[in-house]
């Protein structure tokens, strides 16, 4: 709450500055605008900005750091016989962020942990107090620090729009930061991961059982993270979800846009596109508790084994999901394809689905292949119907009938409940977001590329 | 053979097949009759593989919908029994005080087993006597306590109540348990459902519509357990997300489109963008747990942290959207604010925007929808807490609606199957009205230049 | 509507045997009309060339000839236009036969993205006009002759079409309609893509093919329908004005209006 309030009053300083800037202005025109450089708007806004930002940006510092320092604060006081051990440091901290919040009542814990408790409970009220004050000093220096530079002759409107467009930079940089941030964060923990087991053990693996590994310590972790079963039971239930989405996405698009009335195209398309829209964990409940089902009763009637958790449940209903992905893309390309070719073909006397088959989709599979990539690295990346209808165990098998595992439920299953930063286990999740995010990167970039290209080639 | 006669022979096979090729086609051969049969075969075939997957692509539809609300529209009721309460003025205030606390402290819960035990006198062994407690919910005795703080009048008098009943109680009136079912394999004995079977014939079981679910935060217990919680905490998280990502979104697109210069830095920002947007979602919840709560230390499993991380994810769709939106105004309109002497900030804000902003605003609610049925991102910075407090704030911890889908699918008790279920159609029911609106944007405002 | 009256009079559109007419043609896209009322006759073997100011409904005209404005949403067709007789919009008239028949060359070369023998080889394909490897080879060997081609392109037959130059690719795609042995070839401005001199060798083309074909020339320029067509019908504002021998039409035109457009005060 404290938070919001903060914003809320740096808003009301930056709505106060404003007016006070603007009248400023006004009061030194003498009544006539024409006798300033800028409307009176920018000088309100130039004040506003110079109050605002600087104390928006400690805000956002503030909090990144407080978290950490204050933390070191409380470590360094600590025995280091709870330093020392990064189990108990860990537990210890918990404790103590616990007797802060003042749910620690039922702890029974050292008085060292107490009063380290009582400590950070203090150092956090001081440290908002601090914060409070800080910004209430940098927003009123920089109001007071804009208010006297106002004068007639000032380029407010040149200075805003420099302070905007910077602002406009920052904002597209994100886009950025946000790449890198990725790549850092899974880097650094996969790399501290290796540092445990070697990169040639993960990728080439056959035996993965990262709870082993935790029970019997670092000895036995090697040869318990092999990462080839998840690689395999991932590929199972993509090649499941496409062999469903390529052929019913493809066809459907091509119907919408070659045979289908634009009455029909008004109906069925907005229904397509629903299936867009239905958030994965419905889909993933819809094939842990109707599909799963329905294929285990029916393949035992034709005395078939099929798991309750079988990649072709999974796969099934992650290929319906990517149906509408596979139509519109592949509708978008085939759109493309020039008026010019189907009438050459019709004018041949072509029916229309010899055109469809030996002129459009010829022309347009470059475009589709790029459509079909981009639905299989989002298959590889789909997560919660995988978490909720395929397996955990790591079976090394291709059958569609068995349960597998995947990248993405092993990376849910290890960071969900207690994380320790420190095991193998919870670091190979990171290891594998890697892979994930490396191969579902290559697949983008390339597909992307493809489709790019294709684009051009009917500009 | 020279390479003269071979000339002249291919200049004779060309005059030969030339003097055909002319010849008109016979159209009315059977040969080509046959043909042009197969032909509007083959046509008939494709036409039907194209309609057929459509056809796949709805059912598929039709079968999802249908299983999910006719597994959960019955969530929307719930079994109350009717059992006559004693308030026995001895339980509940002994000194006849009328001080709320001592209301508030009796032991309500002994007050409904009492009832249940003068409805089924003959129950006498421990263990039928736990089954039969659990007819009515745990949650019962506070809805008795709150309706005696409202009217302690009621104390020392004896009045037929509507008590919400016990998961199992309420399963086996939906009909999801069978009595026909052998014993050994159903969640009720043959006894539990024979004292159904006699409260239903009193006509003291029925279906009200369940307001607690609307209500309630989550809970153990089926029957008590609610979305508001997982709501209130969507709606911050969604808060949280909308406050950055758009800001950001939109200043992103207005430079990318309108200000910044072709250089390697807008063109690797471009691409990133573009495969931003095809990252797995999990993958920035990976990023969320590192950055958010390794590094900057904040509160796990808090409404602002899966803002954060949503608001991330979101960004490439606004961003995607909004450029397409500015890229529809026409050049002209800009020349126009140019030429009276407006500087180009001006030009962006008092006309480009205005007029961009319904596609902007279309494509922002299409990503608040995306952020709304996100779930994967939001497991890894422990948004999957078992949670029953309403989160007062963004900085407490809290669940949104789609976590709490997964949570009670995995649950095992039958009943919240039902909740998982009707937990979707509401989740379903806000992605409706959110695309529902972005599509009446669209229409509403949508321009031809 | 002393000009209507006069043009009735001087579009004369009967002869003796015409391989396709059009009777009291009428054309609109929703409730616009492009044609009103167009009655024409095309000769058999014969160039006849289409001019007219742009949208006074040449092109719309000509793809009525073989059906392809059947592909457009929302065209309502009305009158009658025959092929050796038979009304082309009969039911019972199979589109796909009738387009065979009826050949189109497009105003922008529009080849397949597929080889060079591939485009010319795919009308006879899909019609099933050959028996064997051998005879398609003839019939993609004769038509690219037909078509001046096929010394150009002799040696990489299995090249993408979309590698030849503009005029190549047109007279690609007039191998590709010759190759169905059609009774009549449709041109929509074959060459307003092309440069001078792939002009010129289109022309030549389309004056070679007479002797064997039935062809219809819709032109933005004069001097084509003169040099190229022995018959020339003027249309202006979806009316077919005039229609006569080409000398005639361009040495005496008999209405107005054709002399304004001929001498350059419109179009």
């Amino acid at each position: 709450m404290s938070l919001s309030f903060l914003l809320l009053a740096v808003a009301a300083l930056c709505a106060l500055s404003f007016y006070f800037g603007r009248q400023r202005a006004i009061a030194l025109s003498g009544g006539r605008y024409s006798n300033l450089h800028s409307l009176p708007a920018h000088y309100g806004m130039y004040v506003a900005l110079w109050c605002g930002l600087p104390a928006l940006l400690l805000v956002i510092v503030w909090h990144v750091f407080q978290g950490s320092i204050i933390e070191a604060m409380i470590i360094s006081d600590l025995p280091a016989e709870i330093t020392g051990d990064t189990g108990k440091l860990s537990l210890a901290l918990n404790s103590i962020s616990l007797i802060a919040a003042g749910n620690g009542q039922h702890l029974s814990v050292s008085p060292e942990i107490i009063d380290a408790g009582r400590r950070l409970a203090s150092l956090q009220t001081i440290a908002n107090a601090a914060l409070v004050v800080v910004m209430l000093a940098v927003a009123t220096t920089g109001i007071a620090l804009s208010y006297r530079k106002i004068d007639p002759d000032m380029r407010a409107r040149n200075n805003v729009e420099r302070i905007s467009r910077w602002i406009m930079i920052t904002c597209s940089a994100i886009a950025i930061l946000s790449t890198v941030g990725i790549v850092f964060s899974l880097m650094f923990e996969a790399i501290h991961f290796f540092s445990k087991v070697s990169p040639l053990e993960f990728l080439f693996g056959l035996e993965w059982s990262p709870q082993t590994a935790i029970r019997a310590d670092q000895v036995a972790s090697d040869g318990a993270f092999g990462a080839i079963p998840l690689f395999v039971g991932t590929l199972l239930i993509t090649l499941i979800a496409m062999a469903v989405a390529v052929p019913v996405g493809l066809f459907s698009a091509i119907y919408m846009g070659e045979y289908a009335s634009s009455k029909f195209r008004a109906v069925a398309k907005p229904a397509l596109e629903i299936l867009a829209g239905v958030p994965t964990v419905v889909y993933g409940f819809f094939a842990a508790l109707t599909v799963a089902p329905f294929l285990r009763d029916n393949g035992a009637i034709l005395g078939l084994d099929v798991s309750s958790e079988s990649a072709l449940a999974a796969g099934l209903v992650m290929g319906v999901m990517i149906i509408p992905f596979v139509s519109s893309l592949s509708d978008d390309v085939m759109s493309q394809v020039p008026q010019s070719l189907r009438d050459g073909s019709y004018g041949l006397g072509a029916t229309k689905s010899e055109t469809i088959r030996h002129v459009i989709f010829p022309a347009a599979l470059p475009g589709i292949v790029g459509a079909v990539l981009l639905a299989v690295s989002r298959a590889i990346g789909e997560t919660m119907i995988v978490v909720m209808a395929a397996g955990l165990a790591a079976n090394m098998t291709v059958n569609p009938l068995q349960a597998v595992t995947t990248v993405t439920v092993q990376i849910v299953t290890l960071l969900v409940g207690d994380q320790e930063f420190d095991s193998a286990k919870t670091l190979s999740a990171f290891a594998l977001g890697l892979v994930l995010f490396l191969v579902t990167l290559g697949l983008n970039v390339f597909a992307l590329k493809v489709v790019q290209k294709y684009r051009e080639k009917y500009d | 053979m020279t390479d003269m006669a071979s000339l002249m022979e291919d200049r004779a096979a060309a005059k030969v097949i030339s003097d055909n090729l002319h010849k008109p086609v016979d159209w009315d051969s059977p040969k080509i009759a046959r043909n042009i049969k197969k032909r509007y075969a083959a046509e008939r075939r494709f036409k039907f593989y194209g309609l057929s997957a459509i056809g796949i692509a709805l059912l598929a539809l039709f079968v999802l919908a249908g299983s999910i609300g006719s597994k959960g529209y019955s969530a929307f009721f719930q079994t109350y029994v009717q059992l006559e309460v004693t308030f026995d003025a001895a339980e509940i205030d002994p000194d006849g005080t009328g001080d709320p606390a001592v209301i508030g402290k009796a032991n309500f819960d002994g007050l409904i087993k009492q009832a249940l035990r003068d409805r089924f006198p003959e129950v006498t062994s421990r263990q039928a006597k736990r089954d039969l407690y659990g007819i009515v919910s745990g949650g019962a005795s506070y809805d008795l306590r709150e309706r005696v703080m409202e009217n302690p009048g009621l104390i020392g008098q004896t009045r037929k109540v509507w008590l919400i009943s016990g998961d199992d109680f309420d399963m086996l009136n939906k009909g999801y348990i069978s009595a026909d079912v052998d014993e050994g394999s159903r969640r009720l004995n043959d006894e539990e459902i024979a004292w159904y079977d006699s409260l239903k014939s009193d006509g003291a079981v029925e279906k009200h519509f369940h307001t607690r679910f609307f209500t309630n935060g989550d809970s153990r217990e089926p029957e008590l357990a609610g979305i508001w919680g997982a709501a209130v905490g969507s709606l911050y998280t969604l808060m949280v997300t909308l406050a950055l990502s758009f800001p950001i979104g939109v200043f992103a697109a207005v430079y990318l489109e309108e200000f910044a210069p072709k250089n390697r830095f807008t063109t690797i920002v471009e691409v990133n963008i573009n495969n931003l947007a095809a990252v797995p979602s999990i993958v920035f919840g990976l990023l969320g747990l590192e950055v958010y709560l390794n590094v900057m230390h904040l509160p796990r499993s808090a409404p602002v942290v899966g803002g954060l991380t949503l608001a991330l994810m979101t960004l490439p769709t606004i961003i995607i959207a909004s450029r397409a939106a500015i890229k529809a105004v026409p050049p002209s309109i800009r020349q126009a604010a140019l030429g009276l002497g407006a500087s180009p900030v001006q030009t962006v804000t008092h006309h480009v925007l205005p007029l961009a902003m319904p596609g902007i605003l279309t494509g922002t609610i299409i990503g608040m929808a995306q952020a709304l049925g996100e779930t994967a991102p939001l497991l890894m910075i422990g948004m999957v807490a078992f949670i029953v407090d309403i989160p007062g704030g963004a900085l407490d911890p809290a669940t949104v609606l789609p976590v709490q889908i997964y949570l009670w699918a995995d649950s095992p008790e039958r009943a919240f199957v039902e909740k998982t279920s009707a937990a979707i159609m509401v989740l379903l029911a806000f992605l409706v009205l959110m695309n529902g609106f972005a599509v009446y944007l669209r229409k509403k405002f949508e321009r031809k230049w | 509507m002393a000009a209507v009256s006069q043009s009735a009079m001087t579009a004369q559109p009967s002869v003796a045997s015409p391989k396709m007419t059009a009777r009291d043609l009428n054309l609109s896209y929703g409730d616009n009309q492009a044609l009103f009322d167009v009655n024409l006759d095309i000769v058999e073997r014969q160039v006849t060339a289409l001019i007219g100011p742009s949208g006074c409904g040449k092109s719309t005209f000509l793809r009525c000839m073989n059906r392809m404005n059947d592909t457009i949403d929302g065209v309502t067709i009305k009158g009658e236009v025959t092929l050796d007789g038979r009304d082309i919009y009969d039911k019972r008239i199979d589109v796909v036969q009738l387009r065979a028949r009826i050949g189109m060359v497009f105003q922008k070369p529009n080849p397949f993205p597929k080889t060079i023998y591939d485009n010319v080889a795919y009308g006879p394909r899909i019609h099933g006009l050959v028996n064997s490897r051998d005879e398609l080879d003839q019939i993609v060997m004769t038509s690219l002759e037909r078509a001046g081609l096929l010394k150009e392109v002799k040696d990489r037959l299995q090249s993408p079409a979309t590698g030849l130059s503009g005029g190549q690719q047109q007279r690609l795609c007039i191998a590709r309609a010759v190759a169905v042995s059609p009774e009549v070839i449709l041109m929509d401005e074959p060459c307003s893509a092309l440069d001078p001199i792939a002009t010129a060798k289109v022309e030549e083309l389309i004056d070679e093919l007479r002797s064997n074909y039935t062809i219809v020339i819709v032109t933005h320029s004069m001097q084509q329908a003169a040099r190229v067509s022995q018959r020339t019908a003027f249309f202006h504002l979806g009316k077919l004005v005039e229609v006569g021998e080409t000398d005639q039409i361009f040495t005496n035109p008999k209405d107005e209006r054709t002399k304004g457009y001929i001498t350059g005060r419109f179009g």
